[in-house]
């Protein structure tokens, strides 16, 4: 069969379709968003109408799953690493329900905060929750690991994470398919109390979750995403996890690697296999896209004689993604580069683009806020977070999704005036709704932008949640008819503009002014 | 055959269209391909790159190990000297000269252009006037490519497939200029 070219998303994507996928869940977030929006567009599930539309944010999307678990059907959540924080309610517990049908959380993580604001390692929550996580290489283990993990997880009845990073998540390669397998019929949990998490049944399904711990280290004994090569030099063995496997062979593409490799694609780490490689190896070199979980687990407080190397001790950089250049430092081979960058290459950030909307509502806020100094505006996550950058020097805060309007809360609550939330529709919808809420039951002198241009634009304009019912929110939330103020940000109304917002920074109470106008790319995407 | 490419530009300058006719090409004759793209947060008027990777054998690392390129393909000049640690000893430069001066502190071009004529394995080309003289300055990507192809050791037929494959939902008037335009910058580097 012709081999299909895909990114590793993409490739999740059409691995958890070919698997009897019935239903995909998640809210957009880099590196992720790719997975639902290549079952959106992909015909065979336009055709099996798998459901695939957005959810409002992570939680909404975990919970959705699970119930289409709970209904027998096998089921896809995708988020980005930040986006398993606020799905962690419904994840940590859902460890606990466990699965009927298949569950699979696929979290995309971000080393080096590429596109954001931390770059936390999702194995951590694999751990946390006890569950299994898979881990691939390559785009055909990210192809070849939801049947598997579709599998796993009707066998244990317990979600299985997949964990994808960055330079996989977003690097395309051939992907040879397999025969499609038939959706699950719809059938209800044997047991009747599985989803029941009342303490006296929540105990009894944490029992379970213990017991079956010893079952799942034996399936990563045996996975075949766990491979131990074994090498001639034994002055050094390397345990490489998911992607960084690749840039370990890498440096070995014209020559055979001398030295014992435990591969690792399955969590929890297979015990027996990480014994013998630290039995039969001097030092150990542990190679892992992200935070050094594996590393600490072998150093643990009782580090013994043995030698592990790796972020923590200096051979790699403690934070950020690896690459075949950092990887081959670590090997202690001699770097290959002949050249530096010229000094004359300047940086060059992100920027809102020419003509964005947002650029006018800043340029008329920031002329209101004049007089009152720096330091008002709480912001939010997406494009319009650029308007901390000069020119605009706008915004002072972004800190996580829905933080604008309830860090304004609580700093108006402090004495600060005027305190500004700015947020847009997209992060309106995923958690500032509730925030707004607090707002109105604390009558909290605040005044909050919805900046409605229309679409998710940051991830790559996909549809909001919130688009045409903004006000009703706002007024179902109880803000007050008069003060929820709908502008147009553009240069030409910049007064009229002005004059409205300084109007509902002399109102005492909970203010919502909505710049509405679409981002200048949507009609190009939604043309397309 | 291996031929590692930093393609280099500016968000939206169509270094994505670029890596897909070249990865259909390669993937046409029968090579390994990796791609990695850039997603997200950079693509707002910030630096783009996309690591492309050919090979007639099984390919590792995602990214290109540095050191290791032949070639940058950039559609703007300081992007293209941006990614020079990745060039290989022997890797050549390909690249517009046109500058895209989107932030305040960009060099001066005439100084720019300096560094890259001193780079001693490079093709600098003047896309934008190609394009335009073409009709459209949109096509500047393609000329580029153009310009790029006899260093890709890939046949300029897979090329133009690719080219008809990528664009042609767009209809034929827009690959037939894609097509000239690409043929445009190829005649550069063929003259030099
Ligand atoms: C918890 C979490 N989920 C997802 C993201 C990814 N993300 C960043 S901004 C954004 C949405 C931005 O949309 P909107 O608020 O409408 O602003 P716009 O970019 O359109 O200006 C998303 C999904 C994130 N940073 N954190
Ligand atoms: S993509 Fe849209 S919302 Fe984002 S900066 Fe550009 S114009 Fe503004």
């Amino acid at each position: 069969m012709k081999k299909l070219l895909l990114l590793g998303d993409e490739a999740v994507a059409q691995g958890a379709l070919d698997s009897g996928l019935s239903g995909a869940f998640g809210y957009p977030g880099t590196p992720s968003t790719e997975i639902i929006e290549y079952i959106q567009r992909n015909k065979a599930a336009i055709e099996r109408d798998v459901c695939r539309t957005w959810s409002a944010n992570e939680k909404t999307a975990m919970e959705e799953a699970l119930g289409m678990s709970y209904a027998g059907k096998r089921t896809l959540v995708t988020m980005k690493h930040v986006g398993l924080n606020v799905a962690a309610d419904a994840y940590m517990n859902s460890a606990l329900t466990g699965a009927n049908g298949g569950v699979i959380v696929a979290v995309a993580d971000d080393p080096s905060m590429h596109s954001s604001q931390n770059e936390q390692d999702s194995r951590f929550y694999a751990k946390f929750a006890l569950m299994p996580a898979l881990e691939p290489s390559n785009q055909q283990e990210a192809y070849d690991m939801p049947e598997y993990a579709f599998q796993l997880s009707e066998n244990f009845n317990l979600p299985v994470m997949l964990r994808l990073t960055t330079r996989l998540a977003h690097s395309r390669a051939g992907v040879t398919r397999k025969e499609v397998l038939d959706e699950n019929e719809m059938h209800l949990p044997e047991n009747p109390s599985q989803f029941m998490l009342l303490p006296a049944f929540a105990r009894k399904n944490y029992q379970k979750l213990l017991s079956n711990q010893e079952g799942l280290l034996q399936e990563s004994e045996n996975s075949p995403f766990n491979q131990y090569t074994e090498g001639e030099d034994k002055s050094l063995g390397i345990i490489a996890c998911g992607l960084a496997y690749n840039y370990l062979m890498e440096n070995y593409v014209d020559s055979v690697c001398p030295y014992s490799v435990l591969k690792i694609g399955q969590y929890p780490l297979p015990r027996k296999l990480v014994k013998k490689i630290t039995a039969e190896c001097d030092k150990i070199l542990v190679l892992e896209e992200g935070m050094p979980i594996v590393e600490e687990m072998l150093k643990g407080f009782l580090n013994g004689n043995s030698v592990i190397k790796g972020r923590l001790d200096g051979s790699l950089p403690r934070a950020g993604e690896l690459n075949p250049a950092l990887v081959r430092k670590a090997l202690g081979m001699e770097d290959l580069v002949s050249e530096k960058i010229p000094e004359i290459v300047a940086g060059r950030p992100p920027a809102l683009c020419l003509g964005c909307p947002h650029a006018d509502t800043y340029k008329a806020l920031n002329e209101v806020l004049e007089p009152y100094g720096k330091g008002h505006v709480f912001s939010d996550i997406g494009c319009y977070t650029l308007g901390f950058l000069p020119p605009y020097n706008a915004i002072d805060t972004c800190v996580c999704m829905g933080a604008s309007i309830t860090m304004a809360i609580g700093a108006a609550e402090a004495g600060l005036f005027p305190a500004i939330a700015t947020i847009g529709d997209s992060t309106f919808g995923h958690s500032g709704i509730t925030g707004l809420l607090d707002g109105v039951k604390k009558q909290a002198n605040i005044v909050v932008f919805i900046l409605d241009n229309d679409t998710v634009a940051m991830t790559g304009m996909q549809d909001s949640q919130v688009t045409g019912r903004i006000e009703d929110i706002c007024l179902g939330v109880g803000v007050e008819k008069e003060h929820v103020r709908v502008i147009n940000p553009l240069s030409r109304l910049n007064d009229e503009n002005v004059k409205i917002i300084k109007e509902e920074i002399d109102y005492n109470g909970v203010s919502v002014i909505i710049p509405r106008r679409p981002c200048i790319h949507v009609y190009s995407k939604r043309k397309r | 055959m291996k031929k590692d490419i930093i393609l280099a530009g500016v968000g939206g300058q169509g270094i994505l269209s670029i890596a897909a006719i070249i990865g259909y090409a390669a993937v046409e004759s029968g090579y390994y391909l990796k791609q990695a793209e850039v997603h997200g947060m950079s693509q707002r008027g910030g630096d783009v790159q996309s690591h492309l990777r050919i090979s007639d054998k099984e390919i590792f690392s995602d990214l290109i190990p540095q050191g290791g390129a032949d070639l940058i393909i950039s559609v703007e000049p300081m992007e293209a000297l941006r990614y020079l640690p990745f060039l290989s000893e022997v890797g050549w430069l390909i690249t517009n000269i046109n500058t895209f001066e989107n932030i305040p502190d960009y060099p001066d071009k005439a100084a720019l252009l300096e560094v890259i004529k001193a780079f001693p394995r490079n093709v600098a080309l003047d896309a934008e006037q190609i394009a335009k003289d073409l009709g459209s300055n949109r096509m500047m990507n393609m000329v580029v490519l153009g310009a790029a192809s006899p260093f890709l050791e890939l046949n300029y037929d897979e090329l133009e497939k690719g080219i008809k494959f990528i664009f042609g939902r767009k209809g034929d008037k827009v690959v037939e200029s894609n097509l000239l335009a690409m043929k445009a910058g190829r005649e550069i580097s063929d003259k030099r």
